[in-house]
């Protein structure tokens, strides 16, 4: 039966991985993703999970491990942050372009220097060109469940993709929520067996992992971005089938108060919840906000189609291009939007864990709608930024 | 020909179908005249692709790539290394 408790959005994403029947488990500490792994290295040691659980040595062994594991058929995880994340940098790139379907949480945080262990996406966000599904939680009910929905996803025929679910650090992953387990025979049923059409078989002998020269790299490569492109019809599928089964579900974008919206925030991950006090507080039926839950496959219809009425957009987001001057969310909000007569404008915040407050977020409200009336507005704001000591 | 997924490689021997001769700039030209039958640049030849019929060296085009180990390991001088025009 699924049970109700509260729980950090750590333990929510152990929970998901127990539920998944996980069988190999690489991973190495990161804050503030430990707890995660922690949370999972509990339950292979009391029995409740049956997984091989690998120390490593490093976040790029972490992944290697991984790809390893997923090679010869097994569900695999890991879980890492920022510097982590970096470090796995060139073995991302294997992982998909073997088209392996490992699933790992991200718990987005700043990167170094100056250290900073606190949230932004600047990390998961560097790795957007790296053939990996991103899917970016509100909640940590919505990162158990994305988990789940990412190996459904990664798994599917269609796809064969390695996904990666991306939640803010400390901001999801440290805080207490009320989490729905759901029932471990209902993910068995909404989750099928891994079967895999390459793995490594003595039975079956197959090389893996063999050179491409320029007579094949790039039929891989355009492979790799047509399967991009079908998982965005199956992650719409699988969060339809996820609704009918546990009774819940996200859309790869979600719209809040957009049926009258003239201007609309833009954002990705857990600040949609301070955006949506914020409209409520406002009362204003003008004012909206899409939330793209996918970021890779970009979810180009459905961004136009929820744009199709409004007039001036900000995206509010944790990242920025250093030497472009804005986030890279803007700057593909743009590009999707190109030829439209929707202004865009941006807002970076929360770098290295600063508070977004509903004061930013009405400042980032009203720069737009002094666009929407025509006035001169800078196209770029820094949120919470304190001039004076830059 | 479909690149199987992840381009692997399912069963032995296909690397035979990815010929790698257009790689080579000199080829290999045997003198038959000068050649005593050691079998030098049989032993020799990295890419296994020179081969001993009717007495005859002959070389496989389609895989050579024109490295010239076979010409410098011949002891009569038998093979010149010639620039290939194409």
């Amino acid at each position: 039966m699924p049970h109700r408790d509260v729980m950090h959005g750590s333990r929510a994403v152990a929970e998901a991985v127990r539920l998944c029947d996980v069988k190999v488990v690489a991973a190495y500490p990161i804050t503030p993703q430990t707890h995660i792994v922690e949370d999972i290295a509990e339950m292979v040691a009391n029995g409740e999970l049956d997984a091989e659980y690998i120390m490593v040595e490093s976040e790029h062994s972490a992944m290697s491990a991984c790809i390893g594991a997923s090679a010869t058929g097994a569900r695999s995880f890991t879980a890492t942050a920022s510097q982590g994340l970096a470090l796995m940098h060139e073995v991302l790139w294997i992982a998909s372009g073997l088209r392996l379907p490992i699933v790992m949480v991200n718990a987005n945080r700043a990167l170094s220097a100056p250290i900073n262990i606190w949230n932004d996406q600047s990390d998961s966000i560097a790795e957007r060109d790296s053939g990996w599904i991103q899917i970016y939680v509100e909640t940590a009910q919505e990162a158990l469940d994305s988990v789940i929905q990412a190996y459904r996803i990664a798994e599917d025929a269609e796809v064969l993709l390695p996904a990666m679910v991306c939640m803010d650090g400390f901001v999801l992953t440290h805080t207490v929520e009320p989490v729905e387990v759901p029932d471990r025979e209902q993910v068995r049923e909404y989750l099928p067996e891994l079967r895999m059409p390459h793995t490594l078989d003595p039975e079956n002998p197959i090389t893996m992992g063999s050179l491409g020269d320029p007579n094949y790299y790039m039929e891989c490569r355009k492979q790799q971005e047509l399967a991009m492109e079908r998982a965005l019809e199956v992650a719409r599928r699988a969060d339809e089938e996820f609704r009918r089964v546990f009774g819940r579900g996200y859309g790869v974008v979600e719209e809040y108060n957009m049926e009258d919206a003239e201007v609309v925030l833009v954002t990705m991950g857990s600040v949609a919840g301070t955006i949506k006090d914020t409209i409520d507080m406002l009362g204003d039926e003008s004012v909206g906000l899409l939330r793209l839950r996918l970021f890779r496959p970009f979810p180009k219809e459905a961004v136009r189609r929820a744009l199709a009425n409004a007039k001036v957009v900000n995206v509010i987001e944790k990242d920025v291009s250093i030497g472009m001057g804005e986030g890279a969310l803007m700057t593909e909000l743009k590009s999707v939007l190109y030829g439209s007569d929707i202004k865009v404008l941006g807002t970076v915040a929360g770098l290295g864990g600063r508070d977004i407050t509903t004061g930013h977020i009405r400042q980032a409200v009203e720069r737009a709608q002094r666009a929407l009336r025509g006035e001169r507005v800078d196209e770029v704001a820094w949120a919470g930024l304190k001039e004076e000591a830059v | 020909m479909k690149v199987n997924i992840a381009a692997c490689i399912t069963e032995p021997g296909s690397s035979e179908r990815n010929k790698t001769g257009g790689w080579r700039v000199f080829k290999p030209v045997v003198h038959q005249e000068r050649c005593i039958d050691c079998g030098s640049c049989w032993i020799f030849c990295p890419e296994a692709c020179i081969s001993r019929k009717e007495g005859r060296y002959e070389v496989d085009l389609d895989f050579c790539k024109g490295c010239g180990i076979c010409a410098n390991e011949c002891p009569t001088e038998a093979i010149e290394m010639v620039l290939e025009e194409k």
